[in-house]
């Protein structure tokens, strides 16, 4: 935002030159002409704009006349939820992301002096920089999406998790009436129980009709048959919905699913699979009292993704594809300070007996941290002005979770509310949080020249 | 019938042709019905761009160009950044002469900042062609400033034909029969609700039908002029009938999360993708535009509308909500007037509305001049309700009505979220409310 206007004194006249007035008020001139395009853009760009909205912020939302208001807007940037939210997750991504940034980037840049093909591999890790931020969060919705057939993250969580618990047959399906009951683990069991000769009726819905297995035909409820319990397993919907719990012409059985006798106890005591009409048949059942059951694995649920663009997970998702794009520049700048250090020193450390881990905390590093210290407060200020990947990546409903200063500035001031005051105080607020580590950034630019 | 109507647009039409000659203080060409004695450039700023009704709007300046061919319009397309364009625009000093808002509330801000210039000399003109309940859209604080050009329906809801007819089930015209329809197509094994929660405004709007529907007219335009606080138990009794659609988490398409996250857009795509996963979509009528640019759904056999259905019997039952395009002006000269008196006339309103994707309020547009049944469907009834209402989110100050995730649009996605928390969301609104009108 500002660093020109504050780096913005060169010493403009250089060493007095020998000689008389006119000579010099000439040379005063020619500095004066050659000076003064950039000073122009300046002025008009930087110096005209900042100094207007530190103006602006001690007024009203609709002009100046009559509108002072104090310090009010500062008031309410620290006591409206929404903005002391976006503080504090800026307070996050300062604690975050130039730390994990640093980080990464140093082993990055470690490691890639040692192996093969690290020129293709620098590219890669790189290769995100070349991307626009807004891009990046396009990109990263996309991928974060929740549905696995649409998002790249969790349609691999959904690839792997398909091997360990594989989805079931009927996973949408739910009981036509309450008769039958859901139990735990996810099965569902039948309420009323049953004794030899009786006949158990399992109604599911919430089958599309593709999803009815294959070779389902007309459901039949069977005749109750002495010493057996009979029963059906059956779509129960027809269009309009038909009667709930009734076996109906045009309902189909529902084959091949598992169904499981239980004792009074709850231990299952024997498990059959129903046919094409979707009946079933436990053949000689001892006296007594039994619950009918269909078995969990029927309604194993296929996995559903996480939901990283959701409350609760929607800040890390936005810093990961943070760290994404910038690791690379890490990198890149902290692998051009390692390519700069004396090998002699590595070499000195080696004979002396320390190993590799040795080495890197306490030669390699410490030689770097010049290095280290201009990638960390390069993302601090970078990641203090964080706007676009928060614009482009979360989705609206999660903005008031991941709202951050810049954003909330653009959305208070130009979105919606048109509040030019509160929003020049969060400008302010913003530039007052840059300009400490700036100055450190200066000063350092100035004792290393 | 036609013809006596067509005689009466025609009638009407020159009618107001010599009401604005005589407007404009001009004297010859009467005959011909060509005005050169007024010129000038007037610039407009609107939101349609090449892809979205800027040709469309140039036709409109082409037909009244036959009538007027020395003002040149200089139409801008912004896009869907014009609040922001425009509010930066009118605080910098220099606003275009004309410009499009979609939102009234933005209007009615700029019409007390004192930025407005009042249309009222094209009253006459304007209770020629709309019902009184347009002009009063369009009047704050007494002084007629805004003219509602461009009107789409807001209380239709969208459905998929295929998964109606596996459901066994027909267009509900009763809010109890959409409720047992949507269980019914649940049993049929698909999600009655496609819900575009990621935009706040469609869950708005969803409320905004259901309030309208159950108390009138009346008492909506009190609520969203804040006379009604938040807190009534009116809106209490709209947030748990709403409830009973967002809190089926189980019939809308992606739970709860995955409502959170679908756009106004992706929810339209995914009720009527190939092969549909949900059955219906409460939104406005250009949900047929998405349909036919990012899906393969053919009117009537993959997607079609119902009005919503009635809540409480009665008039209440066929008020129609409808987001506007509003014209306002920042300068006043023959030019300006002339093309405001041109845009409230019935012609105006046809050279748009006979190419689609257009709906007004001017009672003397024929409903047969829409080019298809399912446009018909959706806009006739717009000129033809008996009351008429705006968006009330658009109507409100922008910082509670339409901020992006704040005001409205952020507490009911937190509704969406937990619709059980009926009275921790009204009173949530009520701040939100009270904060914004202050």
């Amino acid at each position: 935002m500002s660093a020109g206007g504050i780096t913005a004194e060169p010493p403009v006249v250089a060493a007095p030159p020998p000689g008389s007035g006119p000579g010099r008020l000439g040379r005063y001139l020619v500095g004066a002409f050659f000076l003064a395009p950039a000073l122009f853009m300046l002025g008009v760009w930087m110096v005209y704009p900042a100094v207007y909205t530190i103006v602006r912020s001690f007024f009203g939302p609709t002009g100046f006349f009559g509108h002072w208001v104090g310090f009010h807007n500062y008031r309410t940037l620290f006591t409206t939820s929404t903005l002391t939210t976006a503080i504090k997750n800026n307070a996050i991504w300062v604690a975050v992301v130039p730390a994990l940034v640093t980080a990464i980037g140093l082993v990055f840049a470690v490691l890639t002096e040692r192996v093969r093909w690290a020129v293709a591999f620098k590219t890669a890790v790189f290769l995100p920089m070349a991307i626009s931020a807004f891009a990046t969060g396009v990109t990263w919705r996309i991928m974060d999406q929740q549905d696995p057939s649409l998002g790249a993250v969790n349609a691999l969580g959904k690839t792997i998790s398909g091997v360990f618990s594989p989805a079931g047959v009927l996973s949408s399906a739910f009981p036509s009436t309450s008769v039958l009951q859901p139990a735990k683990g996810g099965a569902l069991v039948m309420k009323t129980a049953l004794q030899p000769g009786s006949v158990a009726k399992l109604g599911l819905t919430g089958i599309a009709p593709d999803a009815v297995p294959n070779g389902a035909e007309q459901a039949v409820q069977p005749a109750a048959k002495a010493g057996d319990i009979t029963g059906v397993v059956w779509r129960d919907f027809k269009p309009g919905g038909g009667q709930t719990g009734v076996v109906e012409k045009g309902e189909l059985g529902l084959p091949g699913v598992t169904v499981e006798l239980r004792s009074s106890a709850g231990k299952v005591v024997q498990s059959t699979k129903s046919d094409a009409h979707g009946t079933f048949d436990f053949a000689s059942v001892p006296a007594g009292s039994y619950k009918a059951a269909i078995g969990s694995q029927t309604f194993a649920k296929p996995f559903g993704g996480y939901a990283w663009l959701g409350p609760n997970l929607i800040i890390p998702s936005l810093l990961i594809a943070y760290i994404w794009i910038w690791a690379g520049f890490a990198m890149v700048v902290i692998g051009a300070g390692l390519a700069a250090m004396p090998r002699d020193v590595l070499e000195a450390a080696r004979t002396d007996g320390a190993g590799e881990w040795q080495v890197f905390r306490r030669v390699t590093v410490p030689l770097l941290a010049p290095v280290l210290s201009v990638v960390f407060v390069t993302m601090i200020i970078n990641v203090l002005k964080v706007f676009d990947i928060v614009y482009s990546l979360a989705p609206e409903s999660e903005y008031a979770k991941a709202n951050v200063i810049a954003l909330a500035m653009y959305f208070t001031a130009f979105q919606g509310a048109g509040n030019f005051g509160i929003g020049s105080a969060i400008a302010v607020f913003l530039f007052l949080l840059v300009i400490p580590v700036l100055a450190l950034n200066i000063r350092r630019f100035k004792r290393d020249v | 019938m036609t013809r006596t109507r067509i005689v009466l647009t025609l009638a009407v039409a020159t009618a107001l042709l010599g009401a604005g000659l005589a407007g404009a203080k001009t004297s010859s060409h009467a005959k011909t019905g060509v005005n050169t004695a007024v010129s000038g450039t007037i610039t407009f700023d609107g939101v349609w761009t090449s892809s979205s009704g800027q040709t469309q709007f140039q036709d409109v300046i082409k037909l009244f160009n036959k009538t007027y061919p020395n003002v040149h319009v200089r139409y801008k397309p912004v896009g869907n950044n014009l609040p922001t364009v425009l509010a930066t625009a009118v605080a910098g000093g220099h606003p275009p002469d004309m410009a499009d808002i979609a939102q009234p509330g933005t209007v009615a801000q700029f019409a007390k900042q004192g930025k407005l210039k009042p249309i009222s000399y094209a009253s006459s003109v304007m209770s020629a062609n709309f019902a009184p309940a347009w002009t009063q859209l369009g009047t704050y604080s007494g002084k007629f400033y805004a003219l509602p050009f461009k009107a789409a329906n807001k209380s239709v809801v969208w459905y998929s034909p295929p998964i109606f007819k596996t459901a066994g089930v027909s267009p509900p015209k009763t809010f109890s029969q959409l409720l047992t329809d949507a269980k019914t197509i649940h049993a049929s094994g698909t999600p009655a609700y496609s819900i575009g929660g990621a935009d706040g405004w469609t869950l708005t709007d969803m409320f905004e039908n259901i309030y309208l529907r159950t108390f009138g007219a009346a008492k909506y335009n009190a609520l969203s002029k804040h006379q009604i606080k938040w807190t009534d138990p009116s809106v209490a009794t709209a947030l748990k009938s709403m409830a009973k659609i967002v809190g089926d988490t189980s019939n809308v398409y992606g739970g709860t999360s995955g409502a959170l996250q679908y756009g106004f857009n992706q929810s339209v795509t995914n009720a009527f993708a190939s092969p549909p996963k949900a059955a219906m979509v409460f939104e406005a009528d250009f949900v047929g535009g998405v349909i036919s640019s990012s899906t393969k759904a053919k009117a009537n056999t993959g997607f079609n509308t119902f009005t919503w259905p009635s809540i409480t019997p009665g008039p209440n039952a066929s008020a129609v909500e409808i987001a506007g395009d509003l014209f306002v002006t920042f300068r006043d000269n023959p030019a300006i007037e002339a093309f405001v008196k041109f845009l409230a006339t019935g012609p105006a309103a046809e050279a748009w509305a006979k190419q689609g994707g257009f709906g007004t309020g001017n009672k003397n547009v024929p409903a047969s001049i829409y080019p298809d049944p399912i446009t018909k469907a959706t806009e006739a009834p717009i000129s033809q309700a008996k009351s008429v209402v705006f968006d009330m989110s658009d109507e409100q100050p922008p910082a509670f009505g339409a901020t992006t995730g704040q005001g409205e649009w952020g507490i009911f996605q937190d509704f969406l979220k937990n619709p059980k928390d009926v009275s921790g969301i009204q009173k949530k609104l009520e701040a939100s409310a009270t904060a914004a009108y202050k």
